[in-house]
């Protein structure tokens, strides 16, 4: 495959403020490289991310979905990251059901400090998805042009 | 001054729904002196030529239940919207697919490949299968074309109203005729009517407790306590997900809800929803255990999106199948 | 009371007083020797010997254990009494002619040689005069009886039971304590000859843990405290004017509520020896900086001043900078406060032994504070050595009698470049300051973050640095990472500052990142109630509703993402706005 026809992969990651999205920061401020790919959205804690929200970006059209919270008994809010670990367990079930690789839905650990870690999740993750190739969910449905009702028959 | 016209028309749904309009009992008199019924096919003989040759936005009132599963749906939906004022989704499987909607976790050759093969009560020798077009000495035939998935009518044509429900309880349909007849104002199109604000809840008289599972049950497992929520005992139940207006019946039968009646207000997908705050309350911080106690739900999707996998944010299995 | 004459004064006591104590009162006085005011009187040496008016004459009895009478006449200095106590220092001085205090006693009675020489006769000046005071106290006070005497009149001899170590015996040093003559000695194996900072344990029950303690009191030491082995002594509570003394206190678990905390709990040391090349805990004459620090305290085991093993003041000293520092295998970061203190030990050094040579061997040297510059030009006019370079090892020097106990340090000099061996007999190793071995346990308690470096994480390194991620929770000294004391004062100054100005305030802003229930939408499923951290959910059992606490509320969010009916919003990270944010986000390819 050449570059041209390379396929980039769109993955949204919800990071916790206190530790993934910091360790987020400290990948940049030490100027390390991680994929692009990734694009981010800063939540409180992992806690706050409801599957609502990451089927919602499936269905806009991401090929992966990174939810990143504290390390276990590190939450900033105590236990936010293990209700998102037992969120994303049952929702990799529902995934599998919808026909969908739960290889695309990734939960981490990224602590404050793991700088390191955040880009080498991002890049791993990319290249995972990469290889998953694009999600491409049938669009939504929407309403037949024209409709043809001579061939409705009584 | 002539009657309004209503009409009723019945697409891929179980009948239910038809059931339900004639549970109002002694109103459907009411409800015929005061309409003009134009279009019932399960009552009353119409064809849809008869429909055809009407003026357009004739038909006031138009509950139509069922959802788009053949192409004889869809051109029914379109037909029905041409020719109504108010076009409403009556029913689950109109409004969000139902029970036929589970067919979009498979697929259209999946469900052929059971139905004329591979199903043990199917005697098919000569493996055949229904063909839209066949020709016969006679001519040629034509069926409707069973589509790839299921559809919500609003899938398909712009709709006004939405009575949720497999059925919609009879007081609710009540509730929205007299409305209607006694010349109430109509809600902001796009609202779902016949229904409340709330969930399930707020109509489920048991004691509720600080939720923490341990174990869940599938309701033949267990002899469930009548006063006690039924999830603090451990059965799912998606009454917390699920829109009021049915009255609790189920729970109030022993048995959970289901969720028909859809998703509340601000809920933009049921089943996601039903993930999030069941996953939150299981009580284990160990990931292995949560398997174990996730392991318990034996078809997630079948049992959180029930009612509701067409409309879903998902819609439908995922069929490509990529590198 | 009961009134008496004693050498013509009247006084009144209290009934049960004994002549002696009356005459002490008075200060009248009368020599004592098996006495001794712990104890029971006993009466055994008879040197406290009085006259006593009787009807008819006198007579002669002891002071010590004779309790006064109604109308009792004292005389404490007649010829009589002379004669008497003159007698019984004459036989003591036939059997212990050399012990001290029996000496000082014969003087005093005016005894210039006595007329007889016991068979018993005992010349060491430390012998037993047979007074019991010990076997009295170990008994009477200290409650262990672990010593006795056995047979009697001349051959009475103080021992313990059949001759053997005794058991009972809980080395309190009662005995010696009490021993007039220095017969009985007490001497543990490890208290002799160390000062007191190098035990294992503290050497006295009750003491004050370090000149600097503060608060600056004594202690007790269960330990080492008699009273918690045998019941018994509790000495120090009939001593202590102030009635301080309590036996009976214990460690006590307190819980103070508190609205803000300032985390400032210093750093540890790394551990020198894991860097084997530098002979830390294997060589001699190799010490840590903190050792250093504690020999050239005033108040230290060597009063200040610089000793090598053998007690002599060392020929030549090398100072090694940044061992565990700025180093690759241990840590990358610059302790901040080596290159300084050890600039300071160099200047110490050289004015407390001018004798010796320093040699300090440096990467860098970071004289980055007011004045350190011009500390640092100073101690290289006053002749320290600086070497730029990293040291490779130090060895024993080698076997030579010349040699015996010198070290050599091997290193390259980067600024000639050559490679060099230097002799000295004392090494200082400048270990790193790095973060406390419990500082993961504490991050934990109070939800802090850490940097890489394992150092507490401010909110911000520039904007806010002594804030944390936390609201109420501050970070100051070297626990936020390593520096000296003027950074250390200044940042937790701030931090009090900062605190002393939400008190003043007397209102908490808070962020408004928030949840609500909106009650409409809420059907008290009791989802929410338990998933919250903080307990900030409470279910409103007659409006069968639940309801947020915004006081209590920090915004985690998980009670939005996980309300099945979609009632609670999270402001600040609404449903609205991050699927708002997410359409963005996926908008473009
Ligand atoms: C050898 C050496 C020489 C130095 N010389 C100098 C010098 O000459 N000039 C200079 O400016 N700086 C010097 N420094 C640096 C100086 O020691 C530090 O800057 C200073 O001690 C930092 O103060 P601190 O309060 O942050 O930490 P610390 O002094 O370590 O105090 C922390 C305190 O917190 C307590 N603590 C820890 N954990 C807990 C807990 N869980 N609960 C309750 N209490 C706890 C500890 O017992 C300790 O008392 C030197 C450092 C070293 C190692
Ligand atoms: S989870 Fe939602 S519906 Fe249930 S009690 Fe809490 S706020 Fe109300
Ligand atoms: S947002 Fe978090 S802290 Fe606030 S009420 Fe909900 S669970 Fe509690
Ligand atoms: S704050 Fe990071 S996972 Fe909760």
């Amino acid at each position: 495959m050449n570059q041209q026809q390379r396929f980039e992969p769109r993955i949204v990651g919800f990071l916790c403020n206190w530790c993934s999205y910091t360790g987020a920061d400290l990948a940049g401020v030490s100027r390390m490289k991680s994929a692009p790919n990734l694009r981010t959205i800063r939540v409180m804690c992992s806690g706050r991310v409801d599957p609502t929200l990451v089927l919602r970006a499936f269905q806009l059209g991401a090929d992966g979905v990174l939810v990143a919270g504290c390390h276990p008994g590190d939450c900033h809010y105590q236990e936010g990251n293990y209700k998102a670990m037992r969120r994303v367990l049952l929702l990799k079930r529902v995934l599998r059901e919808f026909g969908i690789d739960e290889r695309r839905l990734r939960l981490e650990w990224i602590s404050a400090s793991e700088g390191e870690k955040f880009a080498r999740v991002a890049n791993e993750f990319t290249e995972q998805v990469r290889a998953l190739g694009p999600l491409q969910l049938e669009e939504a449905p929407a309403a037949v042009a024209e409709p043809q009702l001579e061939e409705v028959r009584a | 001054m002539s009657k309004p016209k209503l009409a009723l028309y019945w697409a891929a749904s179980c009948g239910g729904c038809e059931i339900a309009v004639l549970d109002v009992e002694e109103k459907i008199l009411d409800v015929a002196a005061f309409f003009d019924i134009v279009f019932w096919p399960c009552a009353m003989d119409f064809k849809y030529k008869d429909v055809q040759a009407m003026e357009d936005g004739s038909i006031d009132l138009c509950l139509f239940n069922g959802a788009i599963r053949t192409s004889e749906n869809e051109a029914m939906a379109r037909l029905l919207r041409r020719k109504s004022k108010v076009l409403v989704a009556f029913g689950s499987c109109a409004t969000e697919g139902c029970i036929p909607g589970l067919a979009n976790l498979t697929t259209k050759e999946e469900i052929l490949d059971w139905v004329y093969h591979r199903s043990p009560s199917t005697v098919n020798e000569n493996g055949v299968r229904p063909q839209p077009r066949f020709h016969v000495p006679e001519g040629e035939l034509e069926i409707p074309e069973f589509y790839e998935e299921v559809r919500t009518l609003a899938q398909v044509v712009p709709v006004d109203y939405f009575i949720p429900g497999c059925p919609p309880q009879a007081p609710q349909i009540v509730n929205v005729l007299s409305a209607i007849m006694t010349g109430a104002p109509l809600p902001p199109p796009g609202s779902v009517i016949g229904a409340g604000e709330k969930t399930c809840c707020d109509e489920c008289g048991r004691k509720r407790e600080e939720k923490r599972i341990k174990r869940f049950y599938r309701p033949w497992e267990i002899v469930p306590d009548p006063n006690q929520c039924l999830l603090d005992q451990g059965i799912i139940c998606l009454g917390p997900a699920t829109r009021s207006g049915c009255g609790a019946l189920c729970v109030k039968a022993n048995m959970p809800c289901r969720g028909c009646y859809g998703p509340p207000p601000n809920v933009m997908d049921q089943g996601a929803k039903m993930i999030s705050a069941l996953a939150s309350v299981i009580d284990s911080q160990d990931p292995e255990e949560v398997q174990r106690i996730l392991d318990q739900i034996p078809d997630p999707a079948g049992t959180l999106y029930r009612f509701s996998v067409p409309a879903s944010l998902l819609h439908r299995k995922r069929t490509q199948v990529t590198a | 009371m009961i009134s008496l004459t004693i050498n013509g004064t009247r006084t009144e006591v209290r009934e049960g007083t004994t002549i002696l104590q009356a005459a002490r009162f008075l200060e009248i006085p009368i020599p004592t020797l098996c006495y001794h005011p712990w104890l029971k009187p006993f009466g055994a040496c008879r040197i406290c010997t009085v006259q006593v008016q009787r009807p008819r004459g006198y007579e002669l009895v002891t002071a010590c254990n004779t309790p006064c009478e109604e109308g009792m006449v004292i005389q404490t200095d007649t010829d009589h009494v002379r004669q008497a106590r003159r007698v019984v220092v004459e036989l003591m001085m036939a059997r212990w002619p050399n012990v001290p205090i029996v000496q000082k006693l014969a003087a005093e009675v005016g005894l210039e040689k006595p007329r007889f020489i016991s068979e018993m006769r005992d010349e060491a000046p430390d012998a037993c005069i047979l007074c019991l005071r010990c076997v009295r106290i170990c008994e009477e006070v200290v409650g262990a009886c672990a010593i006795g005497y056995e047979d009697r009149g001349i051959k009475r001899k103080v021992v313990t039971p059949f001759h053997e170590e005794s058991e009972a015996c809980v080395a309190c040093g009662a005995c010696a304590h009490v021993c007039p003559t220095g017969h009985m000695k007490f001497e543990p194996e490890d208290y002799r000859g160390k000062p007191p900072e190098f035990l294992l344990g503290p050497n006295t029950a009750i003491h004050v843990m370090t000149p600097q303690a503060v608060p600056k009191v004594p202690r007790i030491d269960r330990e080492s405290c008699i009273h918690f082995k045998t019941n018994g002594c509790q000495k120090c509570v009939e001593v202590c004017e102030a009635k301080a003394v309590n036996h009976e206190m214990t460690d006590q678990e307190l819980e103070i509520e508190v609205g803000q905390i300032l985390v400032a709990t210093g750093y540890d040391l790394f551990d020198a020896s894991v860097m084997a090349q530098y002979g830390y805990g294997r060589l001699d004459n190799i010490y840590t900086a903190l050792d250093i620090e504690r020999m050239l305290n005033a108040t230290g085991p060597t009063g200040g001043q610089i000793r090598l093993k053998n007690g002599q003041p060392p020929r030549a000293v090398g100072i090694i900078h940044c061992v565990g520092s700025r180093d690759e295998n241990y840590h990358r970061y610059c302790s901040r406060v080596c290159c300084m203190y050890a600039l300071k030990f160099a200047h110490l050094i050289k004015e407390r032994c001018p004798e010796a040579e320093v040699y300090n061997f440096y990467i860098d040297m970071r004289a980055f504070g007011k004045g350190y510059e011009e500390f640092y030009s100073r101690v290289l006019h006053e002749g320290v050595n600086v070497i730029r370079g990293k040291v490779a090892e130090v060895v024993q020097a080698g076997w030579s009698k010349q040699e015996e106990g010198t070290l050599l340090i091997r290193c390259e000099d980067t600024l000639i470049g050559k490679l060099r061996e230097i002799p000295v007999d004392m090494v200082i190793l400048c270990n790193a300051i790095e973060p406390r071995r419990d500082a993961e346990r504490v991050a934990r308690l109070f939800g802090l973050s850490r940097s890489p470096d394992g150092f507490f994480l401010e909110r911000h390194p520039k904007l806010d640095p002594v804030a944390t991620s936390s609201d109420g929770l501050f970070v100051a000294g070297c626990a936020q990472g390593p520096k000296d004391i003027p950074d250390t004062v200044a940042q937790a100054s701030a931090a009090a500052a900062r605190m002393l100005a939400t008190i003043a305030k007397g209102v908490v802003e808070m962020d408004p990142v928030r949840a609500e229930i909106n009650e409409e939408y809420c059907s008290g499923c009791r989802v929410c109630n338990a998933l919250c951290p903080y307990e900030a959910i409470e279910y409103l059992e007659d409006k069968n509703v639940s309801r947020v606490n915004s006081a209590l509320c920090k915004g985690c969010g998980t009670c939005v993402a996980a309300c099945p009916a979609g009632a609670i919003t999270g402001y600040g990270f609404s449903d609205l706005q991050l699927h708002a944010e997410l359409e963005g986000l996926l908008a473009v390819r």
